[in-house]
């Protein structure tokens, strides 16, 4: 039954293709319920193909299905096809499972929205996109979903297109991905022009010599370090920008325009993942690289410390998660940097869950406080929405790393790792953690605890939040009431849980954040179920070496920092007003998105003015417009011949036999 | 075709030769006292089906009352078109099965694959161009068994061009298709421009007909036979001391031929009889008449005169270069839609031509493939524009398509399918065809016909996209009051096209005219009005769809015919079969 993988991708495809076609015509409820069910049968899909894989012996568990033949270009031959193992196995089971989720709560958020049937089109495709990158067999078939995904994020970030903040953020995110994507499409070039195929089996089966599963069998060929460098630092870039890291994060945080369920989205199951998806993946090259997994550990250290310090002082309830992503994407970034792929895409795993929790949680919060998102004006919430509250906490001790939550299973893997590598970054990783609970538990105590402040906040009519992000792109200050389309809101009165189609997703995954870290106890003994599964295609991959005294001390530590994080947190965050806490460079995001701004509407845009109006305008089009001119002209000359007149017409036929014998005369006797 | 003679040995006789690898019987060869001719009977099964179908549409008009049945000829001309498809792939069929005499019926014919290929394509050009003239025919009053009857006996003059092994069978074949054609293009009898472009074309069809048969002589002169085979093995065996009247005649003979396919400079006729013969058949001749050009093109230089190809390969280089360059510049002037076709598929045999410039086996291959796609491009194109242009033929410049993604999206988008196909875009047969015949033509190290084909077709995506962006325009023009929405869309009578704000200038009325200067719309200001025109009328006709009695109303028949080119067109663009059966065509001796 593992073509049952063919069903994982096809049914969101179909899901799409029936509501872009009857969406309009399905209604409200009826689109969406197409649109979700389209993503838990892929996910069941996933299930099946799943435990059919496992039912193999561990070394044999791949497949490669072919769809069709894409490119059948001589020396260039690329296909449409699946290729199921253990990494896209675990990627298409996260992927669809939280989007499964996702999607039921979509039901219930979009409620009433006018583009209800557009958003699950996106949403469909979304989710189709990011099951093509993840499950294609080759470098080419993957940059489509890679693709899919890059534009599904610019429909949906951009999805209440009528305001103008949303136009401009989800331009935001095109862009500064396709920065990375030139990255990655470099990086294909060199493949193919090294290796002279595209196809994972081909160019990662010659850098391991067939030991991984399904890879080709041959002797390991090496790959000369700069080529390989040069292929994994490009990938990098790409990977950058899809996963938001320094520098490229901050499309990530922008994207907080669109609707909350595609915040979750983006932010838990696609779209981020998708860059260290592709870093293990290529794994057996990064191991030919170690420039590269330099690079790769200091960014993701970098990224984790400055998004957490940035989270710490925001006001908006979504920055503070976009931050958090940003900052989670790193520790992911780290493990892979430090070779240890398996607990990476643990932490993904894990992130995923308490992710898409938060910001589904932060949906229903955002909901109940009539599209309120600054947190100063929210508190108190715990006794009104009891339910939300639960899972939010959920989340939050998943994400600082509390026993026995899944976060604390996968952050402390990933620090293991680092410690390994390198003390320095396993410091600044810690430090982060202990920072991560500190800023989630400023936004529990702001948002839950505390005193009721948007009893007398809710009246003004535009939120007067003061989020230091983005002073150019959009400057802090301008978060609209109430998003377009949707109605106003009809619970004038006290806020409230929300209906069950949006609080059963956040039980889900409020369960699987308590219990998703028992999918690999990796620091304890055997149950580290996850990287067995994966180990067959890191032959790699770095060993975790250390002894069970040195793992139990560093979890130590670790959890001691979280807890202080914790409590630190929850203490001074009881009043909404610390200025010294909130330093205006930290609100203001380490000025960085200013500086880009700066750059870009400065020397960049000067350029590209002149290369638009000059260039482009003058030289290209005047060339364009004088060849048409010429063709216009020379066509109203010639068409003078066309007389109507039968003798000129002769003359015309005459005229070019005479021609042609003419030439035939020169020709006579050779 | 190289297998051994099948005749049998009691044929021979004394003074009986028989060519084994031709099959050519010389001498006087007897078999029971009389004089035996070596007749291959499937190989004329097409002639006798078109011949046939003409007799019999004569027939029943003679016994029948004068309107029996609706449809009753065009029925009969497509059942005699079917037969002939059906025919031309048995041929096909036995072709591959056994070897066959390639020449049969004294010499006269050819009966081989290029034979059967072509053959198919003239049956389905009669099928399909019966389907649209019957609709056509019923709106302008004009229905009748005559048109049928020239149709059928066009489609027989095409295989026999087709067919023909010497140039007496060839030009019996030309004279019997132009003859017909002359009649069709003037048949519309309440409309001077018909009559006009009837008579246009005949004067100068005589023309190129006396010049191409002075040709066939002076070859006859030169080589002392008439059959290709007999030219081809005269000059095989015996050196000419002196060839100027053997290239003479060459010329002619392309001169003659490229009149019919309306190569440039012999393509004066094309754009006033395309204007002023009746819509449909200017389908069907587009089709018809260019294929069997094409054909006999291929036969006389492939096969009779392939000792010369260094000297005809420049000749047709000029004439694919001129047809492209002039086709495409000339169409992008015109606003009347037949006659911006007319360049178009002038444009179009440029790329035909490029094919043949190769002059290799795959040249062929490529000539037939496109001539075979080009038929239904332009056969569903004309279909539709003379569902467009109302009765009488009101309407032929680009008003007779504004706004038709509103009035009728699905012809919109087969109008769509159809031009994109002419211009070559990928995914269409139009893309495989240019495809094929340029990359023939490289293959023969002629990279600049090749780069002026693709500039050609860069050219020629814009007139044709130009009728595309118009179409999909609102359908009202600028200024013009919402009920002249109303006038334009119903399917008014002649002289109603009036187009509210567009300076399309003296373009589109219709007559091709005798006088000189054809003022009015050029590039830059029309395209400009189009556009400017559309965004203005844009808000408002949004608003103002059409009411339903404006929609387009497409006989069953014609409608049948549009679905099918469409998917045609697509078809052969996105899959092979089309492509690898034009590839299986070999010629009866090598080249």
């Amino acid at each position: 039954m593992v073509n049952a993988a063919y069903v994982v991708v096809a049914l969101p495809l179909l899901g799409f293709a029936t509501n872009l076609v009857f969406g309009r015509r399905l209604k409200e409820p009826l689109a969406g319920w197409v649109g979700t069910m389209a993503a838990v049968g892929s996910f069941v899909a996933a299930l099946i193909t799943w435990v059919t894989m496992l039912g193999k012996p561990a070394d044999q568990r791949v497949a490669n299905l072919n769809i069709f033949t894409w490119v059948p270009v001589a020396g260039l031959h690329v296909n449409a096809g699946l290729w199921v193992d253990p990494l896209s196995l675990t990627m298409i089971l996260f992927v669809t499972g939280v989007s499964s989720a996702i999607h039921l709560y979509s039901i219930g958020y979009m409620h009433r929205d006018p583009g209800f049937d557009r958003f699950f089109v996106y949403l469909n495709l979304f989710l189709f996109s990011m099951l093509v990158l993840v499950l294609a067999d080759n470098f080419l078939f993957s940059f489509l979903g890679w693709e899919g995904v890059g534009f599904c994020s610019y429909g949906l970030i951009g999805f209440w297109f009528q305001r103008e903040t949303a136009a401009v953020a989800a331009k935001k995110a095109f862009v500064t991905n396709r920065v990375g994507d030139v990255g990655f499409l470099i990086a294909m070039f060199l493949i193919f022009d090294h290796f002279g195929s595209l196809n994972y089996r081909n160019v990662l089966g010659t850098l391991v010599g067939g030991h991984p599963v399904g890879l080709m069998a041959g002797a390991p060929g090496a790959i000369p370090g700069s080529t390989a460098t040069a292929i994994t630092m490009l990938l990098f870039l790409g990977a950058v920008g899809k996963s938001a890291q320094i520098p490229l994060y901050i499309w990530l945080v922008d994207a907080m325009e669109g609707p909350t369920p595609i915040s979750a989205l983006i932010h838990a199951a696609t779209m981020v993942t998708a860059g260290v998806y592709l870093m293990s993946r290529v794994a057996p090259l990064l191991h030919y690289a170690h420039a590269t997994s330099w690079v790769i550990a200091s960014v993701g250290t970098g990224s984790a410390f400055l998004a957490a310090t940035i989270a710490a002082t925001q006001d908006d309830i979504k920055k503070c998660l976009a931050y958090s992503t940003v900052s989670q994407l790193g520790y992911m970034f780290m493990a892979v940097g430090a070779g240890d792929y398996a607990d990476g895409l643990f932490h993904m795993m894990t992130h995923a869950f308490f992710k898409a929790l938060l910001f589904l949680a932060a949906g229903a919060v955002i909901h109940a406080m009539a599209d309120n998102q600054d947190m100063k004006k929210m508190g108190g919430l715990a006794r009104f929405m009891p339910l939300t509250t639960i899972c939010f906490v959920a989340g939050w001790l998943a994400i600082s790393g509390i026993v026995p939550f899944a976060g604390f299973w996968s952050k402390d893997a990933v620090l293991d790792s680092v410690w390994q590598m390198n003390k320095v970054l396993w410091a600044i990783g810690a430090f982060t953690a202990g920072l991560t609970a500190y800023y989630m538990s400023r936004q529990v105590a702001l948002v839950f605890m505390g005193k009721a402040r948007w009893s007398e906040a809710r009246p003004e009519p535009v939120g007067a939040a003061v989020s230091g992000h983005g002073a150019s792109v959009h400057s802090g200050g301008d978060h609209e009431v109430s998003e377009p389309g949707l109605p106003a809101p009809s619970h004038a009165g006290t806020p409230h849980d929300a209906p069950w189609t949006m609080s059963l997703p956040l039980v889900l995954l409020a369960i699987a954040s308590l219990l998703g870290g028992g999918i690999n106890f990796s620091a304890f003994g055997h149950f580290d179920y996850l990287s067995r599964f994966l180990s067959p295609i890191f032959p790699y991959a770095t060993a975790i070496t250390l002894s069970s005294g040195t793992k139990w001390a560093l979890s130590l530590v670790t959890l001691a920092l979280c807890l202080g994080g914790l409590g630190l947190g929850l203490r001074t965050w009881r009043s909404a007003e610390h200025p010294a806490l909130e330093p205006v460079f930290l609100r203001r995001a380490w000025f960085w998105d200013a500086v880009v701004s700066a750059t870009v509407s400065g020397p960049l845009r000067a350029g590209a003015d002149a290369l638009a109006f000059v260039v482009d305008g003058r030289l290209v089009d005047g060339f364009v417009n004088g060849v048409a001119g010429t063709l216009a002209l020379s066509g109203r000359v010639v068409r003078k011949l066309q007389t109507g007149y039968l003798r000129t017409y002769a003359i015309g036929i005459g005229a070019g036999l005479i021609a042609f014998l003419a030439y035939i005369t020169f020709r006579v006797g050779s | 075709m190289n297998g051994p003679t099948s005749a049998a040995p009691h044929l021979v006789a004394a003074g009986c030769t028989i060519n084994e690898v031709t099959g050519r019987i010389t001498g006087l060869c007897t078999s029971k006292g009389s004089v035996h001719i070596a007749i291959n009977y499937p190989a004329l099964v097409p002639l006798l089906v078109l011949g046939g179908g003409a007799l019999v549409v004569l027939f029943f008009s003679a016994v029948l009352p004068k309107r029996p049945y609706r449809g009753l000829w065009a029925g009969l001309t497509a059942l005699a078109g079917t037969g002939t498809v059906a025919d031309g792939l048995l041929q096909w069929q036995q072709l591959n099965g056994s070897s066959v005499t390639p020449v049969t019926i004294g010499d006269q014919l050819f009966y081989d694959h290029m034979g059967a290929f072509f053959v198919v394509l003239f049956g389905a050009a009669t099928v399909l161009g019966a389907a649209i003239s019957d609709g056509y025919l019923e709106r302008e009053g004009l229905d009748g068994p005559e048109p049928y009857v020239l149709m059928l006996a066009c489609s027989l003059g095409a295989v026999l061009m087709a067919d023909a092994a010497g140039f007496v069978t060839l030009f019996l074949g030309l004279e019997i298709l132009s003859i017909s054609l002359y009649a069709m293009s003037a048949y519309h009898r309440w409309r001077a421009a018909s009559g006009e472009a009837g008579l246009k074309y005949l004067i100068l069809g005589s023309l190129a007909s006396a010049i191409f048969i002075y040709g066939a002589a002076l070859i006859y002169g030169a080589t002392g036979s008439l059959q290709y085979l007999g030219v081809v093995s005269f000059l095989a065996d015996n050196a000419l001391f002196q060839n100027g009247i053997l290239l003479g005649g060459m010329v002619l003979v392309i001169v003659g031929l490229g009149f019919k396919v309306a190569a440039v400079p012999f393509h004066f006729w094309s754009p006033d009889v395309y204007q002023g013969a009746p819509t449909p058949f200017v389908g069907y001749m587009a089709a018809v008449a260019k294929a069997a050009g094409f054909a006999a093109l291929l036969r006389v230089l492939m096969l009779a005169l392939p000792t010369l190809t260094s000297t005809w390969r420049p000749i047709i280089w000029v004439l694919a270069t001129l047809s492209i360059v002039f086709g495409s510049v000339l169409a992008l002037v015109q606003v009347d839609l037949k006659r911006m076709l007319a360049y178009s598929s002038i444009s179009q045999a440029g790329y035909v031509l490029i094919g043949l410039q190769a002059g290799t086996a795959q040249g062929v291959q490529a000539v037939a493939f496109y001539v075979f796609t080009y038929t239904f491009m332009v056969i569903g194109t004309f279909a539709i524009l003379g569902v467009l242009q109302g009765r009488g033929e009101a309407r032929n410049d680009l008003s007779a398509v504004r706004g038709l993604a509103t009035r009728s999206p699905w012809l919109a988008g087969a109008m769509l399918v159809l031009l994109l196909g002419q211009a070559g875009v990928p995914l269409t047969s139009g893309f495989l065809g240019k495809w094929v015949v340029i990359q023939a033509v490289l293959g023969q190290g002629q990279y600049e016909l090749g780069l002026i084909g693709m500039l050609g077709a860069a050219v020629a995506a814009f007139f044709y996209l130009r009728v595309a962006l118009v179409m999909f325009l609102a359908p009202d023009g600028a200024g013009a009051a919402p009920s002249a929405a109303l006038t334009l869309s119903s399917a008014g009578g002649p002289g109603a096209a009036t187009v509210g704000g567009e300076s399309t200038g003296g373009e589109g009325d219709g007559g091709p005219g005798w006088a000189a200067g054809r003022p009015g719309g050029y590039l830059g200001s029309d395209l400009h009005a189009i556009v400017t025109a559309g965004l203005n009328a844009r808000d408002k006709a949004l608003a103002l769809r059409p009411p339903p009695h404006s929609r387009v109303r497409v006989p069953a028949a014609t409608a049948a015919v549009i679905v099918l080119c469409v998917v045609f067109t697509v078809f052969a663009g996105v899959s092979t079969p089309v492509l690898s059966w034009a590839h299986a065509i070999t010629l009866p001796w090598s080249v």
